[in-house]
This record gives C-alpha cells, sequence and structure tokens, in this order.
C-alpha cells in the first residue's frame, strides 16, 4: 500500500517525532514497502480465528493488594533532565 | 586464556590454577588491545569488574564458591545494570545509567559472575546487521567487511573473538540466532516467559526473550542454570519448574525423532547451506536420530505477522522516551510538544523512527482490525502449525540464515530486504518457541574466506534442556564449535 507524503507528515506527528522534511521521500518509500510486505496477511482467511496475545494463552497474573515498593523519587529522578522540587520540568504547559 | 570455555574456566578457578583477578585482569587486557577491530563493547566496566573479582575470589577462600564464582561474563546493553551507562545503543539513551538492576543482571551478581562490560546491538534491538547502533557498526570477528548480524551482534563479535567466554543476549525476531550462527557460536532463545524480562529495555514485549551465546552448548546450560527464573515483577514470566540444564547435556538421542520442515529448505537457502545443514543432519542420523519431513504450511506468513506484531508493540514501548524522566532532551523546547517530538526525533534513529512510524499507522483508529488484530490471528495459525508438528516429532531442524554474514553496508538502504534475513527465525517468537543455533559447517565466499553456518533447533516449550542436550552431542562428535577466526 502506498502511502503520501502527508500521510507521513501525519503519522510522524502522531508518533510525536520530528521528521526532517529533506527525508520524508525516504520514509514515504520505505514505510510503503513495509505496508506492502505485511498486506499479504490480507489474503488469508482467519475468520474462525481468535487472536493470540501471548504464546501460553496466560492471563495477566493478580497479587495481595499490599504494599510492596517504598518511595525512592531523590533515586529516579537523578537520570531526569530537569528536576525542582521533587517535580520534573517541562515548558510551560497551560498559560 | 582467553580461549577458554565457561565451564573450564570454572573448575580450573575451583582447582586453583588462577584467580579470578587474573583472567579478569587478561580479558580486560585483551578488550583493550583487540575490541577497536570489532567495536563489540559499547561499555567496558573495569573499576566493577576487578571489584567483582576480588570479591569472588574472597569468596573463594571463604569456601563459599559456586559454579559461577569468579566466572567473566558480559550483558548487552538492553540489560538495564545498576549505576552502569545502559544505552539500548541509542543516543536517546546514551546518558542513561540505570537506576536498578535487571533481574538477569540481579541472578548473575548474585551467583558471583565478573561483569567485564555492556555489548554493543542494534539500536533498541531493531537489526539484523548490527548496523543501527549509535556507537557504530559491530564488525564480524571472521571477516571485518562483514556484518555480525543482529540485534545481538556486540555479545557474538565479543564471544567469537575470545573477548568474553559467554553473554547475554536478547532475541524478538532472531537477535540471539541470527547473530550466532554468522559468528559461528552458540546462541540460544528460551521459550517466552522462561527467563525474565525484567528490566530488560522493552522492544515487542509477546516476543521479548533473554537467552545466552556461548561456545558452547555445555557453557549455555550455565548460563541458563543463572538465567532462568520465576519472577514476580514479570508478569509474563511463566511459573514452570526449572531444570538443571547441564544434568541432561549427555544423555543420549538414540530414537528421537526430528522433522525437518519443507519450508526452510526452499529456493531462499543457498545449496552450499543447505548441503553444510544436511551434513549436520546425518551426524545426528548417525547419533539414532529418525529423520522425517513435516509442514509448517504458514511459515510465509511469519515475517509480515512480525511486522505489524513487533512494529506495533515498539510504538507503544518507546513512548516512553519522551525526554521528560530519564534520556536526552532537545535544546531549549519552545512548547512541550517541541520537546517532544524534537527529543524524539533527534534522539532515535532511522530504523527505530520507521517502526514507530508503521507501528502508530497499525494501531491507529481504522487500522486496528485489518492490522493488528489479523496478525495476532495469523500468529495462532503459525504457533497451531508447530503445535500438529510437535504430535509427531520431538524436534525440529532448520538453517537459520538463508546465507552466511553478509558485507556491510548491502541492506543499508533496503528494510524488507534485511527483514527477509529473519525469514527462518521469526516464527519461534510469534509461537513464543525456544530455538539455538550452533554452528554446523562453513561455506567459503569471495576472496577465500570460510564463514560459518549455524543449524537452527527447534523445541517444544519448556524443552531448553532437550535442545542444549542435542547441541552437546553434536559437539561431542565434531569440531565446528572449535574453529576460530583467524588471527584470533
Amino acid at each position: 500500500m502506498a502511502l503520501d507524503q502527508d500521510q507521513i507528515r501525519d503519522i510522524a506527528a502522531l508518533s510525536r517525532l520530528q521528521i526532517d522534511e529533506a527525508q520524508i521521500s525516504d520514509y514515504q518509500k520505505n514505510l510503503s514497502n513495509i505496508l506492502d510486505l505485511v498486506d499479504q496477511l490480507a489474503a488469508v482467511d482467519t475468520s474462525d480465528v481468535e487472536p493470540m496475545a501471548h504464546p501460553l494463552d496466560a492471563v495477566q497474573r493478580l497479587r495481595a493488594d499490599v504494599v510492596t515498593e517504598t518511595n525512592e523519587r531523590e533515586h529516579f529522578q537523578k537520570v531526569a533532565p530537569q528536576v525542582a522540587e521533587g517535580h520534573y520540568i517541562v515548558p510551560k504547559v497551560v498559560e | 586464556m582467553h580461549n577458554k570455555t565457561i565451564a573450564e574456566i570454572s573448575r580450573e578457578l575451583a582447582a586453583g590454577e588462577y584467580s579470578s583477578v587474573e583472567i579478569t585482569q587478561d580479558l580486560l587486557g585483551r578488550i583493550k588491545d583487540k575490541d577497536g577491530n570489532y567495536n563489540s563493547f559499547i561499555t567496558v566496566t573495569e573499576e566493577q569488574a576487578l571489584t567483582q573479582a576480588k570479591a569472588a575470589d574472597e569468596r573463594r577462600a571463604a569456601g563459599n564458591a559456586e559454579a559461577w564464582t569468579g566466572v567473566p561474563m558480559a550483558h548487552k546493553d538492553i540489560f538495564c545494570t545498576e549505576g552502569v551507562l545502559t544505552t539500548c545503543a541509542s543516543k536517546m539513551l546514551s546518558n542513561f545509567e540505570a537506576p536498578y538492576d535487571s533481574t538477569v543482571a540481579d541472578n548473575f551478581n548474585k551467583a558471583g559472575a565478573v561483569c567485564l562490560g555492556k555489548t554493543n546491538m542494534d539500536e533498541f534491538a531493531m537489526g539484523s546487521s548490527n548496523e543501527s547502533s549509535y556507537y557504530g557498526a559491530v564488525k564480524n570477528p571472521w571477516d571485518t567487511d562483514r556484518v555480525p548480524g543482529g540485534s545481538s551482534g556486540g555479545s557474538a563479535a565479543a564471544v567469537a573473538a575470545r573477548l568474553v567466554p559467554g553473554a547475554t543476549a536478547t532475541d524478538t525476531g532472531g537477535s540471539i540466532r541470527q547473530p550466532a550462527a554468522l559468528c559461528g557460536i552458540t546462541g540460544l532463545k528460551p521459550t517466552y516467559g522462561r527467563v525474565s524480562r525484567y528490566g530488560m529495555i522493552a522492544f515487542a514485549s509477546s516476543l521479548d526473550q533473554a537467552g545466552t551465546m556461548t561456545r558452547t552448548a555445555e557453557d549455555s546450560a550455565m548460563m541458563m542454570n543463572v538465567m532462568a527464573s520465576y519472577d514476580n515483577k514479570d508478569s509474563t514470566c511463566v511459573d514452570h519448574e526449572i531444570p538443571d540444564y547441564t544434568a541432561t547435556l549427555n544423555n543420549s538421542l538414540e530414537g528421537m525423532t526430528v522433522g525437518l520442515p519443507t519450508e526452510y529448505f526452499r529456493d531462499d537457502l543457498s545449496p552450499e547451506m543447505q548441503q553444510q545443514v544436511m551434513n549436520a543432519i546425518k551426524e545426528y542420523e548417525n547419533q539414532g536420530v529418525k529423520v522425517k519431513e513435516i509442514s509448517l504450511p504458514n511459515t510465509h506468513l511469519a515475517v509480515p505477522a512480525y511486522y505489524i506484531v513487533a512494529p506495533a508493540e515498539c510504538s507503544a514501548n518507546l513512548s516512553r522516551m519522551d525526554g521528560v524522566r530519564f534520556g536526552y532532551r532537545c535544546e531549549d523546547p519552545k512548547d512541550i510538544n517541541d520537546l517532544y517530538v524534537r527529543s524524539r526525533g533527534e534522539g532515535f534513529g532511522d530504523e527505530v523512527k520507521r517502526r514507530i512510524m508503521v507501528g502508530t499507522y497499525a494501531l491507529s483508529a481504522g487500522f486496528y482490525d485489518a492490522y493488528y488484530k489479523k496478525a495476532q490471528q495469523v500468529r495462532r495459525l503459525i504457533k497451531n502449525d508447530f503445535v500438529e508438528a510437535f504430535k509427531d516429532v520431538d524436534m525440529i531442524m532448520s538453517p537459520v540464515t538463508p546465507t552466511p554474514a553478509f558485507k556491510a553496508g548491502e541492506k543499508g538502504d533496503d528494510p524488507v530486504a534485511m527483514y527477509l534475513e529473519d525469514i527462518f527465525t521469526i516464527a519461534l517468537n510469534l509461537a513464543g518457541l525456544p530455538g539455538m543455533s550452533i554452528p554446523c559447517g562453513q561455506v567459503g565466499v569471495e576472496g577465500g574466506k570460510d564463514l560459518p553456518v549455524g543449524l537452527q533447533l527447534i523445541g517444544n516449550y519448556f524443552d531448553e534442556a532437550r535442545l542444549l542436550n542435542a547441541g552437546h552431542k553434536f559437539q561431542q562428535a565434531t569440531d565446528w564449535h572449535l574453529k576460530t577466526p583467524a588471527g584470533i
């Protein structure tokens, strides 16, 4: 399936990825080729087939509702790009 | 000293022939001298390694040594190691010192192993040639003009170049077996859920599994004895009995039935490769194994199904890399969206971006049923093929790759050509089955070089011990696993 350049820009925006304008046609070509590859699936009759999410069909395990983690905020925030007073800092979101 | 296997080092440390500090220093020196040729390590943890080695020697002196005490190894740079750079070979994590240990790293620490460093890989484990690393391509020790395979190319090259006797690796679509085959070593991908994924940076959560890169099946069994564990911190980890993988290595193979899938011996496979694989199967027949032809009719759908499932899951997993809590952040973001799109646009390489975009598209409104749900349905068809086959056979054997190691840059412009490199390995990940690659021959290429060929052993669920047994028996009777690249 061929994607056009506007679709590439839309997908990049949805993916929160900045793509150089000069690279759009490369992405267009490569993504279209990948979609051609996966389009082979459309020809397969899967009408009675249950989708498979886990190879052993395992289900989500539950655990007792007790506290198991301790608060290690300072430890984890050491690797953050910018923090102040225990908060992660980003550009202003609300005017 | 560098030519020793894990089993040999373990025995010789126990016999007091040398100390852990001595062999650790020897291998660290070797990495310093030689790794410029291969680029197989991203980080060498010299100081920590020597601290661990000293502690191991003290533990031995106190009479508390176990099989792994003081034995050197390395981790693929996808496993979080506390306080040590953990990059996943991406600019995005080029400043990330993990604040905690993965369960795999923790298991090796507790066993007393000595970690020499973190090995190179394709960025976020996406690739089959180890050319997508932010830290530069890895070179194949058999021919440095050629790729080592990927994504665990650094682990494979480091073991093949005798820089380390064993390394951890991960396999989402062939990332252990394919580089093991291309580098002439032994690689095991266990059953999905056998080894904890906690602290192993996620690519495609329903496919990712950690495993081993070693020279021999015996060493792989020793690594599995440490790696396999049930872990509450990984909700997909399966609570299944864990055997001593070394206990059954020498069992006879007499009477075992092996299936050869017709679909794996077709046009994609070069005649020279086919010959080497068939020679190996002949050796198994000499050991009393019965061989029969089988069919896995949905094989041709594995690559297309994978390239929906894996990108879809990667687009979700990699959304955590947003420049806010850890990792790379762009300079002077003008607003929150700019922070996201530029941090991610600058932090990820091209192949990662392509897969995130394919996955985002496949999961977007209106396309979910046509792509992701369809791929999950096809996935069940692929699994059912194997379930049927294992009613008649104990193990399946096939080639690992269609060709030996290809030249660097050869498939650079065409992602689909690169994806087809994994044509024989991908179905196992979709089905969740264990698989192993062992060196089984060599083929000559232009320039007079001989390159290794791998044989893939495919087991039923949780049959790792039997795969290791079959690998070990082959290695007792042949010497392909002892072949060493020139100059090493």
